[in-house]
């Protein structure tokens, strides 16, 4: 199975080894995994402030890279769900694009989700020590309805206790350029979600969105707390035990 | 109601910094939500019910004028004379007209947020008018002299004790804390101002066209008084609240309650037909509806329509993180919240409203919880994209926007541009791994740190390691 990772912008830019852990949970689960090199973004932040063009323009690019794939794996909620729900009305003047977009957005999917729904996935062989709270991305979560999936794979690390918070579904405050343009109001949704990640006592927040993980790690240093790690659930499901994390 | 709605950002500050009102929306924010989901969980066909009140109100609203004949009606065979309001002046010179004819020197009313969009209150009491709010949380903002901050809690960022200080001072009565007291002493400062008031004003939950009814939903009772008691009634709502059938009626009541308090059944459902007739024993004399357009028809046919589905149940601004944090105030106008981000820039004038649609995070919440549906963040996308292209926003976001379409669409030079950035950043971090202070992006830096990037690209990174 040719699998195209479309690694996206923040990861890229910011957190490369959460890429590498996505790479090699992949290759460990038998996929062939290519990453274009030419990829940028899903034009998620442009399209989001107002510029449709972004989109369009990001969609053509991102069907030029990754067209010729069986599945694209992408580890985000937010870029997932701009690819599979907002490039759906981009082309209303070309419905052939909008054909093959609409084509290749069926083949795309979340990390989480391609692991447990695509490739059927109930365990896997990374090994982590540790309570994790679990933060559910507003897009992942209600755009594309990742919940149980993400809990089944942490939950099947025997080191690992999922600890809940109260309220793990309610946004983080980063929303793209919000985080910002109304970064007090950003601010206190952030550390309204980092009380909530305390008082779980949990060693690490995991999530699936980069994004929010940036800024819930930014809120908590910025709160004092050094002590409770943020990962990427792509690094917790393949850490592997001895991993030197940075 | 005073806007203010284009100074959102310094109303944020104000509000961010409002201690009542913080924990206020700390202590209660979450009891509406959780109201919402236990009255829901009896609900065995929740997502069919939605999809047939999205039905109902989006057929109505393709059939608007014929619905609002219909309406008239019918409720002028009853006895109602109907009004036609085009703006907001409309609305207020046809009640004072009323008032006038009906030799009115006192008005009591209940909760009716059409006439917080006209400023009604003031233009009566500058005709020399009284007017006394009857539903409690607006009465208790009428002595505060306050707007509301919520469509069905207006009271909502008042605390217990900023309201027995208010009553204290205003009933020049002992203060006391015990909230039905309180709420007795409320009472007793109303009840003679129903028995004296020549006119009754109320909004209108909905207007049935088949029976020319005005529909009102209430809990406290004040509604009845207000329609019932007064010699004059005028119901003043707006042109999309109509419905076809007592059906469709019932319909959206079994969402309409359960989405705003969680109640099965509001303690009150009126039905309001006609006038009195030679047999009934109480009702008013004279009857009026002002329907009111002040904006509505202008989004008809357009992107916006699906925000007139709205049935004012307050669940998007319940669910929403924004709201929960600023509270209603800082909106700047009658409807706060996701639906008054996209109803105050359609109504009042985008450029007077232009930071409402970017006061969100796009979560989605509210879209789930609205009971017809409305996408909200999907509204606020399409309320962005005409402040990009009528160049409203700033001229350094929108060129952020086309400099990053521009880099992005040449993987060349953006596999340049990232590098650096990485490199830059890195540097920038040091050994704490974390920027204190970012140029250009202190709306972060201000209340959090920046996690540093790790140095190199993915892409740079990954080549190497490839074979």
């Amino acid at each position: 199975m040719r699998v195209g990772l479309f690694v996206t912008c923040l990861v890229d830019l910011m957190r490369p080894r959460i890429g590498f852990a996505v790479v090699r949970l992949l290759e460990s689960a038998g996929c062939h995994v290519e990453v274009p090199s030419t990829q940028t973004c899903c034009g998620q932040p442009g399209f989001n402030s107002g510029d449709r063009e972004s989109g369009r323009r990001m969609a053509l690019r991102f069907l030029q890279d990754f067209e010729s794939f069986d599945h694209v794996v992408v580890p985000s909620g937010s870029c997932t769900g701009m690819i599979r729900v907002h490039y759906a009305g981009l082309f209303p003047e070309a419905p052939d694009v909008q054909a093959r977009l609409d084509r290749l957005a069926a083949r795309t999917h979340e990390l989480t989700e391609f692991l447990v729904d695509v490739l059927g996935m109930k365990t896997v062989s990374g090994r982590f020590e540790g309570t994790v709270t679990y933060h559910d991305s507003c897009s992942g979560l209600r755009e594309l309805g990742i919940k149980q999936g993400p809990r089944t794979l942490l939950a099947s690390m025997p080191g690992v206790v999922l600890q809940e918070m109260s309220q793990p579904e309610v946004c983080c405050g980063f929303g793209g350029a919000f985080s910002v343009k109304l970064g007090n109001i950003a601010t206190r949704m952030a550390r309204d979600k980092c009380e909530d990640v305390l008082s779980t006592d949990a060693d690490v927040l995991v999530a699936g969105d980069l994004g929010c993980l940036l800024n819930l790690e930014g809120c908590l240093r910025r709160m004092g707390n050094t002590r409770t790690q943020v990962m990427h659930v792509a690094e917790v499901l393949a850490h592997v035990h001895g991993d030197e994390r940075k | 109601m005073k806007l203010t709605s284009f100074a959102f950002k310094g109303n944020v500050r104000r509000q961010l910094g409002n201690a009542v009102l913080q924990d206020n929306m700390k202590r209660f924010g979450g009891r509406f939500v959780k109201a919402r989901a236990e009255a829901m969980q009896q609900v065995d066909n929740l997502e069919a019910l939605r999809l047939a009140a999205t039905q109902v109100r989006d057929h109505t609203l393709a059939h608007l004028e014929e619905y609002l004949t219909a309406f008239e009606d019918c409720a002028r065979k009853r006895g109602t004379v109907v009004h036609w309001a085009e703006t907001s002046e409309d609305v207020n010179r046809i009640v004072l007209n009323i008032a006038a004819a009906g030799g009115v020197s006192r008005v009591v009313k209940s909760k009716s947020m059409v006439s917080e969009e006209t400023g009604l209150n003031e233009a009566l009491a500058s005709a020399g008018i009284e007017t006394i709010e009857t539903d409690l949380g607006e009465y208790i903002l009428q002595l505060a002299d306050e707007p509301p901050s919520h469509i069905i809690a207006p009271a909502i960022h008042k605390n217990l004790d900023e309201v027995a200080d208010l009553f204290s001072s205003r009933h020049h009565t002992p203060r006391q804390t015990d909230i039905p007291a309180l709420c007795r002493e409320a009472r007793e400062q109303l009840r003679p101002h129903f028995l004296s008031a020549q006119m009754g004003i109320s909004g209108g939950n909905f207007l049935v066209a088949e029976t020319g009814s005005v529909a009102l939903v209430t809990n406290e009772g004040n509604g009845r008084m207000v329609t019932t008691l007064p010699r004059i009634h005028v119901a003043i709502t707006g042109i999309e609240k109509v419905l076809p059938t007592l059906n469709d009626l019932s319909l959206i009541l079994r969402l309409l309650t359960r989405s705003a308090t969680g109640q099965d059944i509001t303690n009150y459902v009126s039905l309001l037909t006609g006038v009195r007739g030679p047999d009934d024993l109480d009702g008013p004399v004279e009857s009026h509806v002002i329907l009111v357009d002040s904006g509505r028809s202008g989004l008809l046919g357009t992107d916006l329509q699906p925000a007139l589905r709205c049935i004012r149940c307050g669940a998007c601004m319940n669910h929403c993180p924004v709201y929960q944090v600023v509270g209603g105030h800082a909106y700047g106008w009658v409807y706060p919240g996701p639906i008054g981000a996209v109803l105050t820039p359609a109504y009042v004038g985008l450029e007077k409203a232009l930071d409402l649609p970017q006061a969100s995070t796009l979560c989605g919440a509210c879209q789930v919880v609205c009971p017809v549906r409305i996408p909200l963040p999907e509204l606020m996308r399409v309320l962005r994209e005409k402040s990009m292209e009528r160049r409203l926003r700033p001229w350094t976001e929108r060129w952020l926007v086309m400099l990053w379409r521009w880099v992005a669409a040449q993987p060349a030079l953006y596999a340049v541009v990232t590098r650096w950035a990485a490199r830059v950043l890195r540097w920038a971090g040091g050994r704490s791994g974390l920027l204190h202070h970012l140029p250009g992006l202190d709306g972060w830096t201000e209340g959090r740190d920046m996690p540093a990037p790790q140095g190199q690209t993915f892409r740079d990174l990954y080549r190497r390691k490839a074979p």
